[in-house]
């Protein structure tokens, strides 16, 4: 009788041949597992598009009521807005079409959880990025019956997927964005000059 | 000549592999027009491998570059422009191809058992090719490419707690940048090869079943013994010639196609190639109006469909991928003693035809820009879309009875339709006027109860099946 005709039972195993079979087996999944960590690792963001992204000063100076400039801040559109009057005394009216008008998700720095979601009152910011799926919405500052709403006391909408905000950057109930725009963190240099990406020494 | 064949068959199995796979490959003799799309889509697959690697000898895949360097092959490349627009066309036709193939086998129940291999990996490959596609729309760094990307790459971000680290992953950065379009373009290049793979897979599991036909009848079952063989079936036909040539006429006349709208219509009225992307990528601005390419609408209405709901808007990317995930069990759905819907009863086919009813119209709903009575219509489709698949175990019951998960479904499928009746005219502050919730409500319960309830009261049976295929 050969080796070949013995039919391998529980009894006859060769124990230490097996714990040698899986301690291989196990070292070498383990290696594959150590292996994928700087392969998948690579992927993550680099260093240096960790470091890209410097606070950016605004003036706005030559802002006028109910005009807004975008600008580029971490590659992402921030907006400024300078709203009229009469754009801020329809915002108390909107409580009950939105979702949070509290401003209780945490979506901005905590000196703009306040009913105009700002510093100045009059003063918007806004990282112009829809918390839906990320389009940059359009400002429809109008009032009255607009295509999209028979209603509109002037906001945003996004068009890509129909998500719409009021003139705080407030969401709308029943559209797909989940909460309200993006206050990013910024402060006053003086009275006509915005730094946005850094809230050291809040006014 | 013979003597070389001899020499390369005795050190690898050529001819034997020809012979099985070709020449004595025995397939139904009855396969119509809807078996062109097979062999058509395998014909799109290698063009496009060819006129993939052939504009990326020309294209920089740089942030700075990118734009200019397709101009660049456009305008100063010879023969560039019909490189690229077989390309861009290719993407195209390959979906137009892959969705006839999938209809093929929903009319046919080519899913069926023993073939739910065949299906789940072509499933596979349609998915791969939907990555694919995605993938290399990123690539001319146009308007369209950066916001479809933002947009799909965002649905990651909605999971719940992986979500945010995820993205970052998988763009390399916190926005679409030059980091993401650069994988992007190495994916880009790789898929396709595990595509091709992933085909040789599902040619592998065809060959071992066999083909499915339009009488959904298993040819090896039947008699044997044809003109070219005593143990082939009776009703087969050796694959060459009959089927090459079938299938060279299927490619000339695709072909045709094919070559018209490359020189005539490229952009096929912005439907192949979008008008936004002529215009370089701007993170700043979204194009006033954003739809993905058209294969992928019908998902994308899914998407808009569903509104927001405890604080996440996790639900419409869940409801989408469901969507696509629903296919992957249609062989375990299909209850019906029969295959073919030749011999499937009128309900499954008023199904049939409402499901095909239902994709279009949503992949014309995810090119629209979305408004109240849009936004009620695509879940009145989204709705339908998933009671198809939901409710297949009871249309296709054919009198037998329903097995436990079968009661579930439909349980689910009534629970679907009164939670989303009661969101129309309950809970959706500034929905939709008075006729359009009535008329959806109504509609979604006669669709309720035609699939679900009906067939169940009033079993239709299948007819009988022909020992032999029939013409």
């Amino acid at each position: 009788m050969t080796d070949e005709d013995v039919e391998i039972t529980e009894e006859n195993v060769n124990a230490k041949r097996r714990l040698l079979t899986i301690a291989t087996t196990g070292f070498g999944l383990a290696g594959a597992a150590g292996l994928a960590v700087p392969f998948a690792g690579s992927l993550l963001p680099s260093e240096r598009a960790k470091a890209a992204g410097a606070p950016v000063e605004v003036d706005i100076s030559k802002l006028e009521p109910g005009q807004q400039v975008t600008v580029e801040w971490r590659s992402k559109p921030v907006w400024i807005i300078q709203r009229t009057p009469e754009a801020l005394d329809l915002l108390p009216g909107m409580v009950d079409r939105l979702i949070d008008p509290d401003s209780s998700s945490n979506q901005q720095p905590d000196y703009a959880q306040n009913p105009t979601r700002s510093i100045r009152e009059d003063i918007l910011v806004l990282v112009g990025i829809c918390t839906h799926l990320g389009c940059s919405p359009q400002y429809h500052p109008e009032i009255g019956s607009v295509t999209f709403d028979d209603d509109w006391r002037g906001g945003f909408l996004c068009v890509c997927h129909g998500s719409k905000f009021d003139l705080a950057g407030r969401v709308y109930a029943g559209v797909p964005a989940p909460t309200n725009l993006e206050v990013p963190p910024h402060r006053y240099l003086d009275e006509n000059r915005i730094l946005i990406g850094s809230d050291q020494g809040t006014t | 000549m013979k003597a070389l064949m001899q020499w390369v068959d005795a050190r690898f199995p050529l001819g034997s592999v020809v012979r099985e796979h070709i020449t004595e490959y025995y397939a139904p003799k009855n396969f119509n027009f809807w078996y062109f799309f097979g062999s058509l889509a395998m014909l799109v697959l290698v063009l496009q491998i060819v006129t993939g690697i052939l504009l990326a000898m020309n294209y920089k895949p740089d942030a700075e570059l990118a734009f200019a360097s397709v101009e660049y092959i456009m305008r100063d490349v010879w023969g560039g422009w019909f490189v690229r627009y077989m390309h861009s066309t290719g993407a195209s036709m390959f979906f137009v191809v892959i969705y006839l193939h999938m209809f093929r086998a929903l009319l046919y129940g080519s899913y069926r058992s023993p073939r739910e291999l065949i299906w789940i990996i072509g499933m596979v490959i349609y998915m791969a090719m939907m990555v694919t596609a995605f993938l290399g729309y990123l690539l001319p760094w146009g308007q369209m490419s950066y916001w479809g990307a933002q947009v799909i790459v965002n649905l990651f971000e909605t999971l719940p707690i992986i979500g945010g680290p995820l993205s970052e992953w998988i763009r390399g950065d916190y926005v679409i940048s030059d980091i993401t379009l650069n994988r992007f373009y190495a994916l880009h290049y790789l898929v396709p090869f595990i595509l091709a793979g992933l085909v040789f897979l599902h040619m592998v599991a065809l060959h071992k079943t066999g083909s499915n036909n339009p009488d959904g009848i298993e040819i090896k079952k039947g008699p044997k013994g044809n003109r070219w063989s005593e143990n082939a079936p009776k009703d087969g036909v050796p694959f060459h010639p009959y089927y090459t040539v079938k299938d060279l006429l299927g490619a000339i006349v695709f072909m045709t196609i094919f070559l018209a709208i490359v020189f005539f219509m490229p952009e096929m009225f912005g439907f192949f190639i979008e008008q936004p992307n002529f215009e370089p990528a701007n993170p700043l601005k979204t194009p006033d109006h954003i739809a993905p390419v058209w294969y992928f609408t019908p998902y994308y209405a899914i998407l808009r469909a569903i509104p927001s709901f405890a604080g996440t808007q996790v639900w419409g990317v869940l409801a989408m991928f469901i969507s696509i995930a629903l296919f992957f069990v249609l062989p375990w759905l299909d209850r019906s003693p029969v295959r073919s819907v030749r011999y499937k009863g009128p309900t499954t086919r008023l199904a049939l035809g409402l499901f095909v009813i239902t994709f279009l119209v949503l992949g014309w709903l995810g090119i629209q820009a979305p408004t109240t009575s849009l936004t009620i219509m695509s879940q009145f489709f989204t709705l339908l879309y998933m009671l198809f698949f939901l409710l297949f175990p009871c249309f296709s019951s054919a009198g037998q009875p329903l097995p436990m998960f079968a009661k579930g479904l439909l349980a689910i499928s009534i629970v679907s339709v009164l939670a989303t009746i009661v969101y129309w005219w309950f809970l959706w502050s500034g929905g939709p006027g008075f006729t359009h919730k009535i008329s959806y409500t109504l509609l979604a319960i006669l669709v309720l109860f035609l699939l679900g309830i009906k067939p169940l009261i009033k079993p239709e049976l299948a007819k009988p099946v022909p020992e032999r295929l029939t013409k």
